[in-house]
């Protein structure tokens, strides 16, 4: 008896310390996203704002549409793209800077990590603008140094090739010093003894971080890739800023596609019907990734 | 917006300041104005009046966010291009006020011309195309005759309006591309890049159109009067004397264009409407025109102020008032411009050879009446009541 009200007690105590956050995320998360599927469902457009009678309930109509557009499918795959190339990319350029800046071999550790997190906390638009001039044709840095190699100039920002490409290069400098942290913090609470047993037991650099270091971060490392995943899925400002989906769409994301749909051409209903298919995509990744997880033995 | 909103002190420290409110300015770049607009609407925080692209004015007016003008004003428009005046009427009624006014035409490398024996383009399809192969012919095999960015609708739209075509069906209900006037430019367009006389290429694709002009790898440029500047600005002193412009040819004769420039409008969530008007009256006066020429370049919508400017005497921007003269209004919806980016998806597939001719009228059709099924709802439903 004596033992239930505890439970009861707990509980309570529970739902009192957790009560605000979940009504913030009730307010600002799970009502919004409610009503943003119920809009999926009508033809919400710039005639509804400016007389309510204008809406109709079309049903999954919206969701028809998205399936029989090239352009929706063209954003899909380039959204793929970043998410298949640039999540590993992301990941293994931040726990290679994390482990630089962790070594104690490294003189002025501190001045590093200043140096690397930098890009993080810069403004977006000036760094895109600075970026865009790197990345220019003729009078960029990058071709410059490519010339030298013998390379001939790339017109990076203006073919649709090398645009993502580009983009990427750009969306990795900006926001590896994030996941760097995280992996720094991770990476020293790394036991000493076990690397030191490991070094006794003559094991190289690389086995001991294969088999001691790798195993201790593995939470972490799914914890940045998850992150990671929905930071990629919501590639946004990076092209705006750079290309405006350009050239040729090769750079338009869905979360661009759906920017056009809802805020350029005032399609609310089938903006949101595409802001509800990124989510479900988010979703089946991440679940995806936490029963590798599991099973792999990270959790 | 862009240099007109920079130069408003300016324009407004020179009005006669009795009985005027006072005015706080809203600088907006261009590129982001339509969103922002729209975006105040919803939020219901317009200001009381402002500047509007000409071709927003029917969407505007369909959400009922924009002031009629006044009938006693009605008459500020008299002696205006009829052309951009219309585009200010929507159902009949004028919505808004020109303020300075655009169009595209040719610009051309006069040099390039006259080495191919040409004084000037011809003002015919046929016979201007045939130009354009004199003049790539002694450009020695490299380089193109002109630019026509694939990326771009507006310079299909122009030859679609030199054709005579309606390009959406007389209510705006249905797409009119299977009309043989579309259908006509289309063919026309498309034989310029099959003959090679334009590059199958996207605006981007050209990194620096100056440059390319300049070493004359094309010599025919369609813009606007913003371009003039940018002649002036980059392109070398040398070449200073070699370039011109021109109106558009047409199928039969001289070509229409689109007409363009911007409007000042009330707001109809303003709660000083008569102040505003008797500002807007002010502004779009002929000497505030003349002003505003002066300041910033716009060609004033007054035929009169042309002359009192120097505008007629220009040989550059007389171009433009010939090409005033001959404008039709594109279609009055607010779903145009997306109907015209779809337009030129197909057309780009069209030319790239991957869809012929009757496939693509078809789905141009076919996109814009999905595109139109909301408007063709309302009409019916304001119909029934």
């Amino acid at each position: 008896m004596k033992r239930l009200s505890r439970t009861r007690q707990e509980a309570r105590a529970g739902w009192l310390m957790t009560g605000p956050a979940l009504a913030a995320i009730g307010l600002f998360f799970v009502i919004p996203e409610l009503a943003s599927l119920l809009l999926s469902f009508t033809d919400f457009d710039i005639y509804s704002l400016a007389d309510l009678r204008n809406l109709r309930l079309i049903g999954l109509e919206n969701y028809g549409r998205l399936i029989g557009n090239p352009l929706f499918w063209q954003a899909m795959g380039n959204t793929m793209w970043f998410v298949i190339i640039g999540v590993p990319l992301l990941v293994a350029t931040s726990l290679l800077a994390a482990l630089l800046v962790n070594a104690k071999t490294l003189r002025w550790r501190p001045l590093w990590r200043v140096a690397l997190f930098a890009p993080f906390v810069t403004t977006l638009v000036a760094t895109a603008v600075v970026w865009n001039y790197l990345l220019h044709t003729r009078y960029g840095l990058i071709n410059y140094a490519l010339g030298k190699l013998g390379v001939g100039p790339i017109d990076w920002l203006g073919n649709p090739r090398t645009a993502l490409p580009a983009i990427l290069l750009f969306v990795t400098w900006k926001t590896f010093g994030y996941n760097m942290v995280i992996f720094l913090a991770a990476l020293q609470t790394v036991p000493q003894d076990l690397e030191d047993a490991a070094r006794v037991d003559g094991a190289g650099a690389w086995m001991r971080f294969r088999h001691v270091t790798l195993p201790a971060i593995a939470p972490t490392i799914l914890l940045v890739a998850i992150l990671t995943v929905a930071g990629m899925f919501q590639l946004f400002a990076e092209p705006y800023v750079m290309t405006q989906g350009g050239p040729a769409g090769s750079t338009v994301t869905v979360l661009y596609f759906m920017f056009d749909e809802g805020f350029k051409w005032w399609n609310l209903g089938s903006g949101s019907a595409v802001a509800f298919i990124l989510f479900l995509c988010i979703l089946a990744v991440t679940l995806v990734q936490l029963k590798v997880a599991r099973k792999a033995g990270a959790i | 917006m862009g240099a007109e909103a920079e130069n408003m002190g300016g324009l407004l420290a020179a009005l006669p300041q009795a009985g005027l409110p006072a005015v706080r300015v809203q600088p907006l770049p261009w590129s982001a104005a339509h969103e922002k607009l729209l975006t105040a609407f919803a939020g219901g925080s317009l200001p009381d009046l402002g500047q509007v692209g000409n071709s927003w004015l029917a969407e505007l007016s369909a959400i009922d966010a924009i002031e009629p003008v006044p009938l006693q004003l009605e008459n500020l428009v008299d002696g205006q291009f009829p052309g951009v005046v219309e585009t200010n009427r929507i159902d009949g009624r004028l919505m808004a006020l020109p303020w300075y006014v655009d169009t595209r035409l040719q610009f051309y490398r006069r040099d390039l011309f006259e080495r191919a024996g040409f004084q000037a383009p011809p003002d015919r399809w046929d016979d201007w195309k045939a130009a354009l192969h004199a003049v790539q012919a002694k450009g020695g095999g490299h380089g193109f005759a002109i630019l026509l960015p694939i990326n771009e609708y507006e310079h299909l739209t122009q030859m679609a309006l030199s054709a005579g075509a309606s390009l959406l069906d007389a209510n705006g209900t249905r797409g009119a591309f299977s009309a043989p006037e579309f259908r006509r430019a289309l063919t026309f367009y498309k034989s310029l890049f099959d003959e090679k006389l334009a590059p199958i290429a996207g605006a981007a694709q050209i990194s620096n159109v100056w440059n390319e002009f300049a070493r004359g790898y094309f010599a025919v440029y369609p813009s606007g009067p913003w371009t003039i500047g940018d002649m002036r600005s980059r392109l070398p002193p040398q070449l200073q004397h070699s370039w011109a412009t021109a109106p558009f040819p047409g199928p039969d004769g001289p070509g229409r264009s689109t007409p363009g420039g911007s409007s000042l409008v009330v707001y109809k969530s303003t709660r000083n409407a008569a102040s505003c008007w008797k500002l807007v009256t002010q502004l779009v006066a002929p000497t505030s025109q003349q002003r505003l020429q002066q300041l910033t370049g716009d060609l004033p919508p007054t035929r009169a102020v042309w002359a009192s400017t120097g505008l007629l005497s220009d040989p550059i921007t007389q171009a433009f008032a010939l090409q005033l003269e001959r404008t039709s209004p594109l279609p009055k919806v607010p779903e145009w411009e997306r109907i015209a980016t779809e337009m030129q998806t197909v057309a780009e597939l069209c030319v790239r050879g991957r869809m012929n001719m009757d496939d693509a009228v078809a789905e141009m059709d076919k996109r814009a009446d999905r595109l139109l099924e909301k408007r063709r709802w309302m009409l019916s439903r304001s119909r029934a009541s």
